[in-house]
């Protein structure tokens, strides 16, 4: 049974379908990525599986179980984690705190949590006392994907984890996704940055007008003249 | 050295029992603010209800107090905070929440909020009467005079009772609402959902929950607020409207959204209307002779008289409003 | 989170004939016609003008409020204003007063607040001739504190002299309506100021300050007795119509009646003539779209204030005619209650933003309001009784007044009703689809 799974989503906002049919599935020890052009629908598909938007047709499954249209907080008690591409830390609260508040409803595994999310993003340990909003743009990214971590998901949302990020950060986060997804966590991503995170990726979806383009692994996408051509650019 | 106990009794006491008052006023409003978006108009007959309650309680069980040594009306005050904070979070839920279902613009919350002013007013009203009514029902109200051991010093530095509970009340409030903000699961998911309800929901906080938390806060801090003031004075219906202004000029001074900041707001407020009150030829008197001839100084050199004390904070908030909207400590909202 | 926000009666579509409006001032026509079956003429058509004063209120808000999204908490201030404009112009001149050196003295001590004024204002402008920022604050600060007590004594002295030989300034001696107009411009005036304060912040905080500024107006006009007799009120106020000396209670009251039925006409249709002209429609849609109506390169702020200042004005007038038509000047009768929430409740149960609904509304909840406080005692006593008699409760003995309390608490309970299930009032604002 596939970790996560979509068959044929319809949905958008007030009403105006920006999904028009999409199938995805990803396996336990898969990372996927969602790629397209703007408008296509990548981080709507996102959102929608994580409950915050109408889905008004079609169905989305996590192990099997159709989760579409709960809200957000039962999604995060069924193992589901998401990490917006705005805003998404707690800019006022110390690293830590921030990290605390993605246990929210795992009081109990704070502490082995912090533990494993401070090996995984060292850099955090040392700056646990200082408020996330004085960050960089990096380490607020892996605050981000830290907190998320914390409820130890075993499916994890990241809306464009690069966006404006130097090159040089871009690859450590990559890194980490490829480490995180080692330990057990699905993960599912939607990525501007086309090349390198296919390059990562052991699925891609190409999406276009809100529909599958692609799909495919990563590398055989990469290697597509046709995918390389309309979507990565040539 | 006479004049200047003038000075501490009628500035510094004055100004510390109105700037805890306020502070702790205020923090309730930033409370609101910071988890709902919306300036909260009934604060203040919140405030009012709490020292209704205790009114009440202590009119039924007058000797109440005696058992443990202080006045009945402060041996209430726990009960009265727990029934204000039921009425706070019920006061949310009938009239606050459905609007907020609705998705309507924060401006309406707070006509919403007016509304549910009128109708704390009219039922404490109805059931206490317009007139003022002292809290000490059956208890005296302790007075204390200290002369300073200073040479030549006669004039007392004058305390009473209720102003030493409520600073001691109003330290051990900051102090709890500190630990709580910092300390415990609860509070640090609220300071979570002020700064970023969408985020907070992410990770499974529940707004609901956080909401009726606040409410539960905001109650409480709002009857001792107003039972602290009531015991100082008197209880009367319409004490706390006039607490409105200073109240909001408080929390928009420290930065809305910001409970440290609603607390130095207060203070501020508080000080700045004693030392307008303040009649300054007081403490210039005794240098009198030391003056040029040409110069004589009137009696009355207070900035405004005490019947325009409500000037004050309003000149501090339009102040703020022009020169830092996002008052001293750099609040969320503006 | 945001659901979807359009409900039926939301979008009003372009209707042939008015029904609903005939129908509901039908029954406001039919509950007048009762009013004046039970209370007799006179009663009755006191009712209606001080409805129509309200009226004009309501209007003024209605324009804050539904044009422009503002929520003005302080109309007691601008109606208090008003009022004190109507008084202060209408009334005899009190010789008094003007046969001594006292005018003389008062001249003085205005032209030291104008002095004065413009002593701060260039020193807070020394940074051009090359004085430090900082120091420039610092004798800025210093020099308005001692210039402000300096003027303050004097007009402590000057007013305590007036008090003592001649009671009070008196008045100009002028006709009422002169009183009208500069009550509706000091309205304005104020309005401008408390406006640009809080230009471009959340509409919280001009709720706030015009709390604020109104309890400010109230207690200037209650404590300065040399202007206005503070608690000792001014009466009687001369109307400009015969009063009923002349022509019997319900004649002059009709007459009365009639002017300010011409002062609404007047501003309906002034307001009707705006609200559909390019200004009217570039209000609206900075009040629908803000953002977009910025995009745009609409002057977002300079709009509101405009808005937000005729709001005023047409609450200071309002305040003059109704003040005029009480002949009785009484800072203190100035409640927020009455003159603040009251007004409040008329224009979001009547309709914000639509004109005619906000007259409904006014009369409309002004009939109930005078109505009520007869039901209420009824009421009260009917519940003492029962009490009494079935519970055995022990009442205390001044429930007529608190009896009155209760309709605070109908009041309150109406806004947040209405504002929950009917938010856009009786009659909601017809919204025209642009193009």
């Amino acid at each position: 049974m596939p970790l996560l799974e979509a068959r044929d989503v319809h949905g958008g906002y007030g009403g105006m379908n920006i999904l028009n049919g999409i199938n995805m599935t990803l396996e336990a020890d898969e990372v996927g990525v969602i790629v397209g052009p703007n408008g296509a629908g990548k981080s709507t598909m996102l959102k929608a599986i994580f409950g915050l938007l109408l889905v008004n047709q079609g169905e989305i499954l996590l192990r099997g179980e159709p989760i579409h249209n709960l809200p957000p907080n039962k999604l995060v008690q069924k193992g589901m984690g998401f990490v917006p591409q705005e805003n998404n830390i707690f800019p006022s609260m110390t690293v830590k705190e921030n990290l605390e508040m993605g246990a929210f409803l795992k009081p109990n595994s704070v502490k082995p949590m912090l533990k494993q999310v401070y090996e995984a993003f060292p850099p955090l340990y040392d700056k646990r006392h200082q408020r996330a909003g004085e960050l960089s743009g990096g380490q607020r990214q892996m605050v981000a994907m830290g907190r998320a971590l914390m409820a130890e998901p075993s499916v994890l949302l990241l809306d464009e984890p690069t966006a404006g990020l130097s090159p040089l950060y871009m690859n450590e986060i990559f890194a980490r996704i490829r480490e995180i997804n080692a330990i057990g966590v699905g993960i599912l991503m939607v990525e501007q940055n086309a090349k390198q995170a296919l390059a990562i990726a052991d699925k891609g979806f190409v999406l276009a007008a809100g529909q599958n383009r692609f799909t495919d692994t990563g590398a055989s996408l990469l290697a597509n003249p046709d995918v390389a051509k309309s979507f990565l650019g040539g | 050295m006479n004049e200047f106990m003038f000075f501490i009794n009628n500035v510094l006491v004055a100004g510390s029992v109105s700037g805890s008052i306020y502070a702790i006023g205020a923090v309730g409003v930033t409370l609101v603010f910071s988890i709902m978006r919306f300036a909260h108009f009934a604060h203040a007959d919140m405030m009012t209800f709490g020292a209704f309650m205790v009114l009440a309680l202590t009119t039924a069980f007058p000797a109440a107090g005696a058992g443990f040594g202080m006045p009945t009306a402060v041996v209430m005050l726990p009960v009265a905070m727990a029934l204000t904070a039921l009425l706070a979070v019920g006061i949310d839920k009938a009239f606050y929440k459905p609007l907020r279902a609705h998705g309507v613009k924060p401006i309406v919350l707070v006509i919403g909020s007016l509304g549910v002013t009128l109708m704390l007013q009219g039922v404490i009203r109805l059931f206490a009467g317009t007139g003022g009514q002292n809290l000490y029902v059956d208890d005296r109200k302790e007075i204390f005079r200290m002369v300073l051991p200073l040479e030549g010093v006669r004039v007392p530095v004058v305390i009473t009772e209720p102003q030493l509970y409520l600073f001691v009340l109003t330290l051990v409030s900051v102090v709890a609402l500190h630990l709580f903000l910092n300390r415990s699961r609860l509070g640090k998911a609220m300071r979570a959902m002020s700064d970023n309800p969408e985020l907070a929901q992410a990770s499974g906080i529940n707004t609901n929950t956080i909401v009726a938390v606040t409410w539960v806060i905001v109650g409480s801090l709002a009857a001792i607020a107003g039972t602290l003031l009531s015991l100082d004075v008197t209880f009367k219906p319409d004490l706390s409207f006039f607490l409105l202004l200073p109240i909001f000029a408080a929390a928009i001074v420290g930065g809305v959204g910001h409970p440290y900041g609603a607390i130095a707001g207060g203070f501020v407020v508080g000080f700045a209307e004693t030392l307008a009150v303040f009649n300054w030829n007081v403490l210039l008197r005794p240098y009198r002779d030391s003056f040029p001839d040409w110069l004589e100084l009137p009696s009355n050199l207070a900035f405004v008289g005490t019947e325009y004390k409500i000037v004050v904070p309003f000149f501090i908030l339009v102040a703020i409003l022009i020169w830092r909207p996002t008052g001293i400590f750099k609040g969320k909202v503006i | 989170m945001n659901t979807p926000t359009a409900s039926p009666n939301e979008i009003a579509a372009p209707r042939r004939f008015p029904l609903r409006e005939v129908v509901l001032f039908a029954i406001l026509l039919v509950a007048v016609l009762g009013v004046y079956a039970l209370m007799g003429a006179a009663y009755s058509t006191r009712m209606l003008v001080e409805a129509a004063c309200y009226a004009i209120l309501a209007l003024g808000l209605t324009i804050q409020w539904g044009y422009a999204g503002q929520f003005n908490a302080g109309v007691m201030g601008f109606v208090a204003l008003g009022g004190f404009c109507a008084m202060f112009f209408s009334i005899p001149v009190n010789d008094a007063f003007w046969n001594t050196e006292l005018p003389g003295e008062l001249g003085r001590v205005l032209l030291y607040v104008v002095g004065a004024v413009l002593a701060v204002v260039g020193a807070s402008k020394l940074d051009r001739l090359g004085v430090p920022k900082k120091l420039r604050s610092v004798l800025t600060v210093i020099l308005a504190v001692v210039l402000y007590m300096v003027v303050i004594s004097a007009l402590r002295g000057v007013t305590g002299e007036i008090e003592s030989r001649a009671g009070f300034i008196g008045g100009l001696g002028l006709p009422a309506w002169v009183g009208w107009i500069v009550g509706g411009a000091l309205a304005g005036g104020v309005g401008y100021f408390i406006g640009h304060v809080c230009l471009g912040l959340r509409s919280d905080y001009l709720a706030i300050a015009t709390l604020g500024i109104a309890e400010i107006i109230k207690a200037f006009l209650k404590n300065s007795d040399w202007l206005t007799r503070g608690t000792a009120t001014v009466s009687p106020l001369p109307w400009p119509t015969p009063g009923p000396a002349e022509l019997g209670f319900t004649l002059s009251r009709a007459l009365y009646l009639s002017v300010t039925a011409l002062i609404i006409a007047v501003i309906f249709f002034l307001l009707h003539r705006a609200y559909h002209a390019p200004w009217g429609r570039m209000i609206r849609a900075i009040r629908d779209n803000e953002i977009s109506s910025a995009a745009m390169g609409k002057d977002i702020n300079r709009r509101r204030l405009e808005i937000f200042v005729l709001g005023c004005i047409l609450m200071g007038i309002g305040g003059g005619v109704m003040t005029t038509f009480n002949s009785l000047f009484d800072p203190q009768g100035y409640l927020p209650l009455n003159h603040t929430f009251l007004v409040l409740v008329m224009v979001i149960l009547g309709g914000p933003g639509n004109n005619l609904g906000t007259i409904f509304g006014a009369v409309a909840v002004y009939i109930i309001w005078i109505m009520s406080e007869p039901l209420a005692l009824f009421l009260m006593q009917l519940v003492v009784n029962l009490g009494e008699g079935v519970f055995g409760w022990d009442f205390p003995a001044n429930m007529e007044s608190r009896a009155l309390q209760a309709r605070v608490l109908v009041i309150g309970l109406l806004i947040t009703l209405v504002l929950r299930f009917a938010p856009k009032g009786l009659l909601p604002e017809k919204i025209k689809h642009h193009g």
